[in-house]
């Protein structure tokens, strides 16, 4: 599977990395050849296997629905580049 | 009197002969690693901190029945939480971000009253093999034999090199595709990661979280016993962390492998390995047996696709998990221009605070994601996932205890030596790693000797899943015959 141009463009796109249409030629060569490495995946008879889910067979524990956590308003937004009035502030959004 | 040179067992108990305070063990690694700031390993140092805990530690000795890494001087590989110190995952978007919270391992370790020296070095977000990806810049392997400078290897390089060079006594690390073998290998130390489930991930910054398990990095075999013991258990807090008791593992080096089957992968033997690893791995195969192992040749006919297999379900994982740097909740947020809307932001954000590799692997991820890839790359990879457990699940319901292989396919090579190189060239280092973290198995590499230009070479010992224990007393076993003792020369 080779990636062209158009495809890198939208992969960026989807992955929400803003790359210059000039560097778009290299990264569709670097992908293609990344993709084509796996495609040796397709020399392998699969019929009847079920992907792998978890690694190591185990049921995920349950917990009773209760709240174990909260009030922290000030440690959760501590860290983020904007916040005013308890909130997380980001450009409009909204027209 | 050097203690930094010290092993983690030397020092526990010289701490309870009262040979040394904790303080005085604590100020000779940092003395150490000040002195060793051309290895750029540690990248956060935290000397403070690091003094109060041992004062702390020396109280808790004194008053007797301390824990084992009470006192003990540890570097923190900088993918761990750790609360009110900077905690970036070598990546210019966590860029200030210092936790609120702090990581289960490194809560184990401070619980059982060990000292944090600072932060270590890695490739950005444990992507990589080499810490050229770090936006610290590469750490630097202690061992120097000519003009070039070498990597440690990588994610956990800074680890690697901390430990190898006396910086501190143990160091964690991370392994989800040979972060802590292939560094360990490269440096002449000792590392392990546990079966996947062993120790918990929460608080360590997610790259592939059905791969990612944290492992200690060590001068010793029983060092990485001790060390393992704390970081291990359940948590409530990692859904996929095991409720299953933990052994003594310590107590398992016995040096006792009489009988004990131990299996040869042929599917290992690739075209290409220089000769002096494939010369490396028979005299492991020798001491073994000498030791009363049997030896066994064994099958693991999908390992080649492991690779691949990988580098398609890490990707994947990398970019859901990667997705929650937006620029919003912590980190770096790009300078926007007028009119700049929130598309623009993230895009902005993530372009600037993301290296190259990080994004490669996010776009990677992304597309076999992608609506009309899914099945054809995601699923099959994980369907050639399921085989390869399966072959090793076959080997050792045939008796096997452990398997033996090389770690890397070479000694450490030079920084900017894979500049050149193509990804997928640069992804060949994991090669014989990935398959452990594919199936979820314990693998310990352990220094087994020097190659003709006088760098380190270690070979690696897969075991069966939990069993751990018996994996450290085989690590153990190799470690006595191959009698590692070579420092590096100290050059920094």
């Amino acid at each position: 599977m080779s990636i062209d141009i158009d495809t890198a463009r939208k992969v960026a796109k989807l992955a929400r990395i803003r790359v210059e249409e000039a560097a778009l030629p290299k990264l569709a060569e670097q992908l293609s050849g990344i993709l084509g490495f796996m495609e040796q995946l397709n020399e392998v008879d699969v019929t009847g296997i079920e992907p792998m889910v978890s690694v190591t067979p185990m049921r995920l524990a349950r917990r009773a629905d209760v709240v174990t956590d909260g009030n922290q308003q000030r440690a959760i937004l501590a860290n983020a580049p904007d916040a005013r009035e308890g909130f997380f502030a980001v450009p409009k959004v909204v027209e | 009197m050097n203690a930094n040179t010290w092993t983690i067992a030397a020092a526990r108990d010289a701490l309870r002969k009262g040979e040394i305070s904790a303080v005085d063990l604590t100020m000779s690694c940092l003395t150490a690693i000040d002195a060793g700031d051309a290895l750029n390993a540690f990248v956060h140092k935290t000397p403070e901190m690091a003094l109060a805990q041992a004062r702390a530690a020396d109280l808790r000795i004194a008053a007797g029945n301390a824990p084992d890494m009470c006192g003990i001087p540890l570097g923190i590989k900088d993918v761990f939480c750790t609360k009110g110190v900077p905690s970036q995952a070598a990546s210019h978007i966590l860029k200030g971000f210092v936790p609120e919270y702090e990581s289960t391992v490194t809560s184990k370790l401070f619980g059982a009253g060990a000292v944090m020296l600072g932060k270590l070095n890695m490739d950005e977000f444990a992507m990589g093999s080499s810490t050229e990806s770090s936006c610290y810049g590469p750490a630097v392997n202690p061992w120097k034999v000519d003009e070039v400078l070498r990597t440690p290897g990588g994610s956990s390089g800074g680890s690697a090199a901390a430990v190898a060079a006396d910086l501190c006594l143990g160091a964690t690390g991370t392994d989800t595709g040979g972060s802590i073998r292939q560094p360990a290998a490269f440096t002449g130390t000792t590392g392990i990661k546990p079966t996947y489930g062993r120790v918990s991930r929460w608080g360590i910054v997610a790259y592939a979280s059905s791969l990612d398990q944290a492992g200690p990095m060590t001068k010793s075999v029983r060092d990485a016993a001790i060390f393992l013991q704390a970081m291990a258990g359940h948590d409530p807090k990692d859904s996929t962390s095991a409720n299953m008791a933990v052994p003594d593992f310590e107590a398992a080096l016995t040096g006792d492998i009489r009988g004990k089957k131990i299996g040869i992968p042929r599917e290992y033997r690739i075209e290409g390995i220089p000769a002096e690893i494939d010369a490396l791995w028979a005299q492991g195969r020798e001491m073994l047996r000498e030791a009363g192992a049997e030896i066994v040749d064994i099958s693991l006919p999908h390992a080649k696709y492991a690779l691949p297999a990988y580098y398609v379900i890490a990707p994947a994982e990398a970019s859901s998990n990667l997705a929650r740097y937006d620029g919003v909740r912590y980190g770096h947020r790009a300078a926007l221009a007028a009119g700049d809307g929130i598309t623009e932001m993230y895009e902005k954000t993530r372009a600037e605070g993301f290296g190259p590799e990080t994004q490669r692997r996010i776009m990677v991820g992304t597309y076999v994601l992608s609506a009309g890839f899914y099945d054809a790359y995601y699923n099959r990879a994980r369907k050639v996932r399921a085989l390869i457990k399966r072959d090793f699940e076959q080997a050792f319901a045939a008796g096997v205890e452990a398997i033996l292989a090389p770690a890397t396919p070479t000694s450490a090579f030079g920084l900017g030596e894979m500049d050149q190189a193509t990804p997928v060239e640069v992804y060949l280092n994991d090669v014989f790693t990935v398959t452990a973290n594919l199936a979820g198995l314990p693998g310990v590499a352990v220094p087994m000797g020097l190659d003709s230009k006088g760098l380190p070479m270690g070979l690696q010992l897969l075991g069966r899943p939990w069993d751990e224990a018996g994996l450290l007393n085989h690590a153990y076993v190799l470690e006595r015959a191959a009698g590692f003792v070579a420092k590096p020369d100290k050059w920094w």
